[in-house]
């Protein structure tokens, strides 16, 4: 077991250089993950902007945030899609018959996650510029940001571990993911809430995805962040937890 | 350590359906020992159990001297599988598919270890090209190649040849020799007679959930009636023919 221990981390940074190959050897998913968030954000600009009252002169920067949720709810997808494929071809099969780590097998692919999709997210953030993004936010505050977008990723990325590991076909594996791109929607991320229908307004204000707009748009322009952030940690902490827990179990059933 | 493998009473059900119903065999080291049977006899869920992915209801199976079901882990030291679909890595190439292996085996020198199988495996020239641009054959090739890094002592292959053109089947017959004669021991599952036939040193039979013929090819023969000798016309076989002719095609 103690060799098993000292060498998870080298067999964790193989799983994670694989995988990032497969990243980079197909440019096709970075660029489907940024493209339908940029359509969004160009959208929502440019078409319905003018007759959107949000309460802001600069649309780019109230949208962004739900937008870059959006690049990771689509983004995690594949982690299901690539941990789908690796189980179906017997890869995970062919590690674990070797004398590795087993869960280096899953952070392998937890980390690649994080590594694309803080990629995507910057690629997002530089259009948003180019369309007229600012922010007076100086580093702490940037930092805060990337932090809850990280634990957002890794949250959601334990979730599709879960879709990927037991999923019993390819759509099955990033289907899962659909819903979350869309819960955006009915937040705070595109319009304010107030505008709402009562019931639609009572989902809207009290799902994830509100609490994680509202703290980094506040963290972006400089705004006191208030409640928000306790609440958005909580939600990142909890799937984060619950997600990371079944994750485990389903991994461990699937070897017995 | 004279047995690499011993299995005694190995029971496993899946939803209450018994697959294994008390399955006994040994297997000595350097032996190469066909576990043959029809397809859903459960020579699959054998070697799943023997490979420590799958844990067994009842019964033990040691390999090489170790529990499968309480020291998993010291049995991976010593063997690696080889499964029924080649699970190589289709966006890696050939050598980083090896390379891959060699540093989860935390061998010294990857990168040599590597060029070392591409050379015994004919891949060399196909080494730097993506796995998923190989043939079948190359593909099998490659996953045996990945099954060998490290050197393991005992090897698992479940029907290595299934989905393979007669060409491809006999590189992979003659990796298996040669991987014999070097002193590894194998255990391979198939469902066709002639593979087990043309390899093994012994054969056993899984029929049922249980092993119901067990020996050396020749042992296996006097299980039937004296034999007859009759007077046949032989005919070249299909597959005779088509090795044939692609043989003298290559000549040229």
């Amino acid at each position: 077991m103690d060799t098993m221990k000292n060498h998870f981390f080298s067999d964790m940074g193989v799983m994670l250089g694989r995988s990032m190959r497969h990243i980079f050897r197909s440019m096709d998913t970075i660029i489907t993950v940024c493209f339908t968030p940029i359509a969004m954000m160009l959208l929502f600009v440019y078409v319905f902007g003018g007759a959107i009252q949000a309460g802001t002169d600069n649309y780019v920067n109230y949208l962004l945030p739900g937008i870059l949720l959006m690049a990771i709810a689509s983004g995690i997808s594949y982690t299901a899609y690539r941990l789908f494929l690796d189980k179906q071809r017997g890869i995970i099969e062919r590690f674990h018959t070797m004398p590795i780590a087993r869960s280096a097998v899953l952070w392998g692919h937890v980390l690649t996650s994080l590594v694309s999709n803080a990629i995507s997210l910057v690629v997002i953030i530089l259009v948003a510029l180019l369309m007229g993004f600012r922010s007076s936010a100086g580093v702490l505050p940037w930092l805060a940001v990337a932090g809850i977008l990280m634990l957002f990723t890794l949250a959601l990325t334990w979730v599709a571990t879960i879709a990927g590991l037991s999923a019993k076909s390819v759509e099955g594996a990033s289907a899962f993911s659909y819903p979350l791109i869309f819960l955006p929607f009915i937040s705070s991320a595109f319009v304010p809430t107030e505008s709402m229908p009562r019931f639609v307004r009572a989902f809207a204000e009290n799902q994830p995805v509100t609490s994680i707009v509202e703290s980094i748009r506040a963290l972006l322009s400089d705004q006191p962040v208030g409640n928000d952030i306790w609440v958005a940690l909580a939600w990142c902490l909890g799937i984060l937890i619950v997600a990371y827990l079944v994750a485990v179990r389903v991994y461990k059933r699937k070897e017995t | 350590m004279e047995k690499a493998m011993d299995v005694k009473g190995l029971r496993k059900s899946f939803k209450g359906k018994e697959v294994l119903k008390g399955v006994d065999f040994e297997v000595k080291r350097g032996e190469i020992f066909a576990l043959l049977g029809s397809n859903g006899a459960g020579k699959t869920t054998m070697v799943r159990i023997l490979a420590t992915l799958l844990k067994q209801d009842g019964g033990t199976a040691m390999v090489n001297g170790f529990d499968v079901a309480l020291e998993p882990e010291k049995v991976r030291h010593a063997i690696s599988l080889t499964g029924q679909f080649a699970a190589v890595d289709e966006i890696l190439t050939g050598r980083e598919n090896l390379i891959m292996l060699a540093k989860l085996r935390h061998l010294k020198n990857p990168r040599q270890v590597a060029d070392d199988m591409l050379k015994r495996f004919g891949l060399t020239d196909a080494a730097d090209r993506r796995a998923s641009t190989y043939s079948g054959g190359m593909r099998r090739r490659l996953d045996i190649a990945l099954s060998l890094v490290g050197s393991p002592r005992i090897i698992f292959l479940d029907e290595p040849t299934t989905g393979l053109d007669p060409e491809a089947r006999i590189e992979v017959w003659k990796i298996v020799e040669e991987l014999a004669a070097g002193g590894t021991t194998i255990l391979l599952t198939t469902q066709y007679l002639e593979e087990a036939e043309q390899l093994a040193d012994r054969i056993a039979i899984l029929h049922g959930g249980r092993i119901i013929a067990n020996g050396t090819l020749s042992e296996l023969k006097e299980l039937f009636p004296s034999t007859k000798v009759e007077y046949v016309e032989k005919q070249p076989s299909l597959e005779e023919i088509f090795l044939a002719i692609i043989d003298k095609k290559e000549a040229v």
